[in-house]
């Protein structure tokens, strides 16, 4: 067997040419077990002599070959190492490799948890995202891990332009990918939509890891289940139904192991926040052990924004006395300052009057005529012909698949059995589409 | 309540002066004959507070027991009494014993009989003989076997009269038995039978589908029968139904559900259905009220007469829904021509306090029943008129917003059905 100063002088002497690029690999597959018994000294001294943007390939499985490297004494080097490679590496290159490559970034986000500094690998892990992905539609295994790190160290902020470039390819063969993976990148990018409170999005995310094609049910699935259920009921007040698409036996077991949530969303369905809040307190435990406490909290003042919306809705004006008193607060002040509070987050149009203590309830002055107002309805109407362009493209991609339309053909002799034209349609069916 | 109104008494009994639930009991049941009679009669004796009456009402259905053959209902009815009753309504075992030894042999009879038809097979005999089984069966209070009997007799009739009277019977029977389904579908099938023409058997189908209507609580289905019957039915129907009672039903269904247009049209120029009325002044004099928006005289009426509905067996426990939908109604009615409404006058007109009002109508407003808003400060309730233009907007932005989001959660759902990638149990599990 070869020593690591011939292997990696017989990589350097390759270029970086398609077929190259497939020696080398080759090379270094076979030399696997060699470098995993070279010592961390050895490899990181052959790596310094290695420029990471010309022999990325060499350098992905000379780090990968680096044992023990999630020991906290070993994780500092190895997180720095990672952060310059990813930085300088070739797309080209990794891509030839992508096991490898999956494998690293994994090391270096158990790097990060081992000496628990989450942040360090954001950035990483966003390039590592970057150079993976053949596009932005694809969904990479480092996706999920990224968002894990944005959602331990708090900066939400860092997860928004991953999640705003938008899903549609999960594709194994190019990124890798498994579907515990995509289940996880909706669950961690849901959080991160509920740290950022929007609601509606986190919902979006939530709801792909509930509605995913499945056969079990898994735990994944569940926590995102829970989680779903609290965020429904702040955007819309009531308990979600399925997508119909759902598997059934997710369904089943969703509904059977989720029943404090399911209790929460009946209490919040009275309108009462003392049956809202003794059934937190019942359940608190169970809230706690999921660490969905906070979120569930969250509730109660959502429901006393709803209630007094409803009363927008019936009263234009109405005492800050008789406010309490519907939505079951202690005091006029205390009715004064959610009322003040919504007001300011423009969730209500109103007005206090502070010498009689009554409130005046305007009617939402959009009155959609405004520049703004087109330019919104413009994107959103640029958006939606997008959109039906890509349904137009897949559409297409399918009418000409061969699968489908072998299947197709199918479907058509049987219907066409013994009659009298089945020898046009067994014709037919042999015709093979041309491309 | 209502003080200034004429206290019109009609045939139906009232309530006294003092507003409890008192009943001329031979007035009411002198409408009735039949198994109805006793079961009303037995309802009362159940439902009211009044021992005296309660009393009363079971020695009347026991002399109308006795009149018939059931001795099931018989010995129920005497346990019920307690020997309250004094001598006279003592357990009679004599007459049980006479009866049931009679009945027995009159079954046995019938069943010979029928079967004598059966091995001749003239269709005519074995539909009389199934019938008179049938009837048998219905004197005696087993509702099930009549019912069965009177189904039989179906494959045996030759004319479409054979067919209505094979219908009303099962109606009958199963309007007793509480089966509505049963009615409501023999009714649709005398219906489509040709040569119904006779005014009589189409008041009876009428009525019973509207008592089918009421029991599934659909009022505005019910009233629309109701109205409908023709008055020539007249006292017709007492095994069921007074004509009392049609107006009664009649006039509450539709003013719980009909819409101001429909009840001038329906009921207050429907000459047939205004003869019913007329049996029944103080409903008359409600509906008018009602139609005058006289609201205070209307709901005192129906106070008046709610403690007499509550002892009506088909009624009793569709009076509170009722009641409710007529009083929102009126209160959606008053406020309907107005663009702002005074609360102190309108808490006036329907005899409650402002703050009562006022909670009354918050419900209605936001269960979108009236479009208004209330100005609690000023007391005043304002008409508020949607504006289409900014509705329709919102309402763009929301469906386009919901299609962006579903067509993208298929496409992505399609890209992992085409990759397989589905959450499959661990290997070795």
């Amino acid at each position: 067997m070869a020593s690591l100063e011939q292997l990696l002088s017989s990589v350097q002497g390759l270029h970086d040419t398609p077929e190259h690029l497939e020696t080398a690999r080759t090379q270094l597959k076979q030399a696997e077990e060699m470098l995993a018994k070279s010592g961390a000294d050895k490899l990181n001294v052959a790596l310094s002599h290695l420029d990471p943007s010309r022999y990325s390939l060499a350098w992905l499985f000379l780090l990968d070959a680096q044992q023990g490297v999630t020991q906290p004494d070993k994780a500092d080097a190895f997180i720095n190492r990672c952060t310059a490679f990813l930085k300088a590496c070739h797309q080209d290159q990794i891509r030839i490799a992508v096991e490898k490559f999956n494998s690293v970034c994994f090391k270096l986000k158990d790097c990060v948890l081992v000496l628990n500094q989450p942040a360090r690998g954001v950035l990483p892990l966003r390039t590592a995202i970057k150079k993976l992905q053949p596009t932005s539609e694809h969904l990479t295994p480092q996706h999920a891990d990224f968002l894990l790190l944005v959602v331990l160290s708090k900066i939400y902020n860092a997860g928004l332009p991953v999640l705003a470039e938008e899903i549609f390819e999960v594709d194994a063969k190019k990124t890798g990918i498994a579907p515990r993976d995509f289940l996880l990148y909706c669950y961690y990018g849901g959080m991160v939509y509920i740290g950022m409170k929007r609601f509606k999005k986190a919902l979006e995310l939530l709801g792909h890891a509930i509605s995913a094609p499945a056969q079990v049910l898994n735990a994944i699935t569940l926590e995102a289940y829970k989680k779903f259920v609290v965020v429904h009921l702040l955007v819309d007040g009531q308990l979600p139904t399925f997508q119909k698409y759902t598997p059934t036996i997710v369904q089943k077991l969703l509904k059977s192991n989720s029943q404090p949530y399911i209790d929460l969303g009946n209490a919040y369905a009275t309108r009462s926040v003392g049956d809202l809040k003794k059934c937190i307190q019942t359940n608190e435990n169970v809230y706690k052990t999921d660490t969905n406490l906070g979120l569930v909290k969250q509730l109660i003042p959502s429901l006393y924004k709803r209630n007094i919306q409803r009363l927008t809705q019936t009263y234009l004006t109405l005492s800050l006395k008789d406010i309490a008193e519907a939505v079951e607060l202690e005091g006029p002040k205390e009715a004064e300052l959610h009322v003040l509070r919504m007001i300011e987050e423009g969730e209500i149009f109103a007005e206090i009057n502070q010498k009689d203590g009554m409130v005046s309830f305007r009617e939402d002055p959009e009155e959609y005529n405004s520049v703004e107002m087109v330019n919104q309805l413009d994107a959103e109407m640029q958006g939606m012909i997008k959109l039906a362009k890509k349904v137009a493209a897949i559409d297409e991609q399918v009418s000409t698949d061969k699968a489908y339309l072998g299947k197709i053909n199918l479907k058509e002799r049987h219907s066409r059995f013994g009659e009298e034209d089945y020898e046009i349609g067994s014709q037919r069916m042999f015709v093979e589409p041309t491309y | 309540m209502a003080s200034g109104q004429p206290d019109a008494n009609g045939s139906r009994p009232s309530t006294s002066d003092d507003g409890g639930p008192h009943f001329d009991l031979e007035t009411y049941t002198s409408n009735y004959m039949g198994h109805t009679k006793i079961i009303r009669l037995r309802f009362i004796a159940e439902k009211c507070s009044d021992s005296a009456m309660e009393l009363e009402a079971l020695r009347m259905a026991l002399d109308e027991i006795k009149k018939g053959d059931n001795t099931q209902v018989y010995i129920e009815t005497i346990e019920r009494v307690r020997g309250r009753l004094g001598r006279a309504y003592q357990h009679d075992r004599e007459w049980v014993n006479t009866k049931e030894k009679q009945a027995a042999q009159r079954q046995e009879r019938l069943e010979l009989e029928l079967n004598g038809y059966k091995t001749n097979l003239i269709k005519e005999s074995i539909r009389m003989g199934y019938n008179d089984l049938g009837d048998f069966f219905y004197a005696r209070g087993d509702l099930q076997a009549a019912f069965k009997s009177y189904v039989r007799t179906r494959d045996y009739c030759t004319t479409s009269k054979h067919i209505i009277n094979m219908c009303l019977n099962v109606i009958l029977v199963s309007i007793e038995l509480g089966h509505f389904v049963n009615v409501t579908n023999y009714v649709q099938k005398a219906e489509q039978t040709p040569d119904n023409t006779d005014p009589v058997i189409q008041g009876k189908l009428k009525c019973a589908a509207g008592l089918a209507h009421l029991e599934n609580k659909k009022y505005k289905l019910a009233a629309r029968k109701f109205v409908d019957v023709n008055f020539e039915l007249g006292t017709q129907y007492k095994k069921v139904i007074a004509p009392q009672d049609v107006a009664l039903y009649g006039a509450l269904c539709a003013l719980a559900s009909f819409d101001r247009a429909d009840l001038k049209s329906k009921v207050i120029d429907n000459i047939s259905f205004r003869n019913f009325l007329e049996l029944v002044p103080d409903i008359r004099e409600l509906i008018n009220d009602f139609y005058a928006s006289r609201y205070a005289s209307c709901l005192g009426y129906l106070q008046k007469l709610k403690p007499d509905l509550l002892l009506d067996v088909h009624l009793f426990d569709h009076v509170d829904t009722l009641y409710e939908q007529i009083r929102h109604k009126a209160l959606i009615q008053y406020t309907t021509p107005f663009i702002s409404v005074d609360l102190n006058r309108m808490a006036a007109s329907f005899k409650t306090n402002v703050a009562g009002l006022e909670k009354e109508l918050a419900a209605l407003i936001m269960e979108n029943q009236i479009q208004a808003r209330i100005d609690s400060h000023n007391k005043i309730l304002y008409a508020r008129h949607a504006d289409q233009r900014n509705t329709s907007f919102q309402k763009a932005l929301q469906v386009g917003a919901d299609y962006q989001r579903d067509t993208k959660a298929l496409l992505l759902r399609a890209n992992l059905m085409q990759h397989d990638f589905v959450v499959k149990p661990k290997k070795g599990q």
